[in-house]
């Protein structure tokens, strides 16, 4: 699953707009199979991060209510051209993927 | 003797008088590009390619934002792209069907076909191109039909709408059904697609803002949020007749085709910009 990120990093003056997109089913738990009638089951995103070169900017703990394909927007202070944003993700299923990109 | 004259003049006009003419798909085209310039000043006649952005700057923000980074139709414009060059087991290609070997296209669709007294929409050629081939055809309204249509579109970007109904009787018959189509009031909730989208456009059913006709068909196929998916201009047909608690038709139709027909005449001289995005 290596690519479920797309992102996009842009600076101006000293604060740093990082944009992502994230491909992920974000499935709640509480629909249900059409043909079946079985619960399909739950697979959300749980915990994103996100870092500066290598230091945290971002801890966040998502739930169900997060939609499909979740599409995130941050800004920090402290940023030059060139550095390092690397954006992280691991969901209740334990699969994980991240990505790294330079503020352009 | 001056009485006889005057009867007479008065008789001599009325007969003169040309019969309540229908109007000409040109005149139609004028009426309504006037009405919408109107109602929304100081938009111009390009912006309506993006809907109701065009007229709502909240929800603009939203749409430039995502559009601008990530723009939602990305991977099935790719997978499209790839459709579009691989060969068919024979070894042609969909270009082989097409004008100008497929590229750049779109904007003359759909097209009055003189010879079978028919109107042809892209993704009927694109079937009768696969048909042709050897190929099975695609199943209507989204997935591969809906992608290899989007990259088609993509090579048209720009190209003004040209829509043409020529000077033939039979052609403005299919002209006329989708006109009568557009303002026909139809289903449960008895709305026509006039009322939403022409009367009522810029004003909001529950909770959306209703998107002017003007400009509403350069866009597809579009990604719609609501979908999650990329989908035709007929697979939207069937949502609005639906959502009107109408009965709706089957896509690539007579009556969605004439729709179309009439539909995108009215787009006529705005620029094609598809595929596009919408909530």
């Amino acid at each position: 699953m290596a690519d479920s990120i797309k992102i996009r990093a842009t600076l101006k003056g000293d604060v740093c707009t990082v944009k992502a997109l994230i491909k992920h089913e974000m499935e709640t738990g509480q629909r249900k199979d059409k043909k079946t009638g079985q619960v399909i089951p739950a697979h959300f995103i749980q915990e994103v991060n996100c870092t500066h070169n290598g230091s945290n900017v971002l801890n966040a703990a998502w739930g169900a209510a997060i939609s499909k394909n979740p599409y995130l927007s941050i800004e920090f202070a402290g940023a030059k051209k060139g550095d390092k944003v690397s954006l992280s993700w691991v969901d209740n299923k334990g699969e994980k993927d991240s990505t790294e990109t330079a503020i352009g | 003797m001056k009485a006889l004259l005057t009867t007479a003049t008065a008789l001599a006009l009325l007969v003169g008088a040309p019969l309540a003419a229908q109007a000409s798909p040109q005149q139609d085209l004028k009426e309504f590009r006037e009405y919408y310039m109107k109602k929304f000043p100081g938009v111009p006649l390009n912006e309506f390619s993006n809907g109701v952005y065009a007229i709502d700057p909240v929800s603009r923000v939203t749409w430039e934002a995502i559009e601008e980074d990530f723009p939602p139709y990305e991977d099935d414009l790719k997978k499209g792209e790839k459709m579009f060059k691989t060969p068919f087991a024979n070894g042609k290609t969909y270009g082989s069907c097409f004008p100008n070997g497929g590229i750049g296209i779109s904007q003359n669709y759909p097209y009055f076909d003189a010879a079978n007294n028919t109107v042809k929409t892209l993704e009927q050629e694109v079937n009768e191109c696969r048909v042709k081939n050897g190929e099975k055809p695609l199943k209507a309204n989204k997935g591969d039909i809906a992608a290899v249509t989007a990259y088609m579109v993509y090579t048209s970007r720009g190209n003004k709408v040209n829509v043409k109904v020529p000077n033939d009787p039979r052609a403005l018959a299919w002209y006329e059904r989708g006109k009568r189509h557009f303002y026909m009031k139809r289903g449960q909730l008895n709305l026509s697609c006039a009322n939403c989208h022409k009367d009522s456009s810029g004003l909001y059913i529950r909770a959306e803002m209703l998107s002017p006709a003007l400009g509403h068909t350069t866009h597809f196929p579009v990604f719609r949020q609501a979908w999650g998916d990329l989908g035709t201009l007929h697979r939207r047909y069937g949502g609005c007749n639906k959502q009107v608690r109408a009965k709706p038709f089957p896509s690539q139709s007579d009556e969605y085709r004439a729709l179309e027909y009439f539909h995108t005449y009215m787009s006529n001289g705005i620029k094609v910009n598809g595929p596009g995005s919408r909530k």
